[in-house]
């Protein structure tokens, strides 16, 4: 018992060693042989433009929720002028990142993957290696390069959409009066608040693309190995972005605090 | 010139080559033959770099592949190419921007000048038509039936013209016509390029009409080495079944 224990843990061991060798293989293969801007350009499109309308659809309902949840729960306590702030606080700080990162997940990171594996199992990474093409800098660093750009900016318009269809249920479903809603965000909302909300973009961004690219990369087994691989890329992005959420939300407030106690 | 000495290579628990010694002549075509499962495809991995050895080295044209950083490799290997057994066409370009890649990404390999889109199209109808795809340049591979995967996999190894050309298992499920015109495409490329050539292959007839010399891979080595003439008269086993496939008879019923 304790040997299979052993040997999973040291498996765990050579998981972390070679996923981090895979950003050093990508930032080393980008530099040397910096990807094409036609093949930025496709993932470019692939991630933020053809995410568009999953991305509008989760914000815009999270806001109309949101407002709602926050209207019922706190409009007979006197609070409904709040509805405003906990929408634009909620969407910015934590629903608009992590929610974005969950979808664009299942819609980008799946099927980045699932290419990746079966470009795997059926010898095309090795074909691009047998013409001399380091399949890093050709599919791995653009996939990069979308992410970390894309998932971010996604987010942002997740946030908009999130605020925007949280005023249209508070004002024109629970009547609140419009300057209510937007009034108390002036007042409330900081730059720390985007900064958080970006900072996570950019974070779970990166961590979904290379769990998914390295999950691809490494994929062995045929058809079922690229079904295995896909299913975990997913789960384990949605894990990590989780747990670094936490991780990030801690770190971000303490450096708040810090700055904010020194000036 | 490839030399190879003490290659090993371990999949797992399990050694796939065991110390293999070899060594190929500059302008030739070497038919290596061997069961299924024995490394010959691993050994082709090796050549190219696509994988690296536990142990020995791999030396082609005097450079040590085996010893090569990630970089120095793909420098290395331009003026290598290798046909896969599955064809490994890219699944999202169809058959003109397959068979145009390697232009595409590099330019000449013996110039590394930039090929001009006139000169890329034009080199691509020629490989596709003489492989017999003429007219399918705008197929995606999902639309071709094996055997035209087969012959794509071809034009996209030969419209590039690289020196050294490895060929895994190229007639294995073809007709018999099909087999036959691959065969004489390989024989004649290598007439053309008089580069190198190793196939890898399971096809008495096939190896015997292309080799210069035949090889037998066996338990993670090469066992024997010679001429066609010579290679059908040794006494092994799997030569005396080779020998006698050849001329296989009718089964009585």
């Amino acid at each position: 018992m304790s040997l299979v224990s052993g040997r999973k843990f040291l498996q765990l061991f050579e998981m972390i060693g070679e996923y981090v060798s895979l950003f050093s293989d990508v930032t080393v293969a980008s530099f040397r042989n910096p990807p094409s801007w036609d093949l930025i350009r496709e993932q470019l499109f692939h991630f933020g433009v053809m995410s568009l309308p999953v991305v509008a659809i989760t914000g815009f309902t999270t806001g109309f929720v949101l407002a709602a949840q926050s209207f019922y729960q706190l409009g007979e306590k006197g609070l409904a002028g709040v509805t405003g702030i906990l929408v634009a606080k909620a969407m910015i700080t934590e629903l608009g990142p992590v929610l974005t990162a969950f979808m664009v997940t299942g819609r980008v990171g799946a099927a980045m993957c699932a290419e990746l594996a079966t470009m795997k199992v059926t010898e095309q990474i090795d074909a691009l290696k047998s013409m001399a093409v380091n399949p890093y800098a050709y599919l791995v660093a653009p996939r990069f390069i979308a992410g970390v750009i894309m998932n971010p900016l996604l987010t942002l318009f997740s946030m908009v959409m999130g605020i925007f269809g949280g005023y249209l249920i508070a004002v024109f479903y629970f009547n609140l009066p419009p300057l209510s809603y937007f009034d108390p965000m002036r007042t409330s909302l900081t730059i720390f608040d985007l900064v958080t909300g970006l900072v996570k973009a950019f974070v779970f961004g990166l961590l979904f693309v290379s769990v998914c690219c390295y999950k691809g990369m490494r994929t062995s087994g045929g058809a079922a190995g690229v079904g295995k691989a896909t299913t975990q890329s997913v789960v384990t992005s949605y894990v990590l972005i989780l747990i670094s959420d936490f991780f990030l939300t801690m770190l971000l407030n303490t450096i708040h605090t810090k700055i904010d106690t020194q000036f | 010139m490839i030399r190879i000495r003490n290659l090993w290579k371990r999949y797992g628990k399990i050694d796939v080559l065991k110390g293999l010694d070899l060594d190929v002549n500059e302008g030739e075509i070497l038919v290596i033959l061997g069961r299924s499962g024995v490394g010959k495809s691993v050994l082709l991995r090796q050549i190219i770099g696509i994988e690296k050895p536990e142990k020995g080295t791999v030396e082609v044209n005097g450079e040590l592949i085996t010893n090569l950083k990630e970089n120095e490799l793909y420098q290395a290997v331009k003026n290598m190419g290798m046909l896969f057994q599955g064809s490994a066409l890219f699944d999202s370009m169809n058959l003109e921007d397959n068979t145009a890649f390697y232009m595409h990404e590099h330019g000449d390999p013996v110039t590394k000048k930039p090929f001009s889109p006139q000169e890329i199209h034009e080199r691509v109808l020629h490989a596709l038509d003489m492989v017999g795809l003429l007219g399918s340049e705008k197929k995606m591979p999902s639309e071709l039936s094996g055997g035209m995967r087969k012959r794509a996999g071809l034009a996209r190894l030969i419209v590039y013209r690289p020196s050294i050309l490895l060929y895994d298992e190229p007639t294995t499920g073809l007709d018999p016509i099909t087999a036959q015109q691959i065969n004489e495409l390989i024989v004649q490329t290598q007439n053309e390029l008089k580069g190198t050539s190793i196939v890898v292959t399971h096809d008495i007839n096939s190896a015997l009409y292309m080799a210069d010399r035949l090889a037998l891979h066996e338990d993670g080595k090469i066992s024997f080495i010679a001429e066609p003439e010579e290679f059908m008269k040794i006494d092994n086993p799997i030569i005396r079944f080779l020998r006698d496939s050849q001329t296989i008879k009718l089964r009585k019923k």
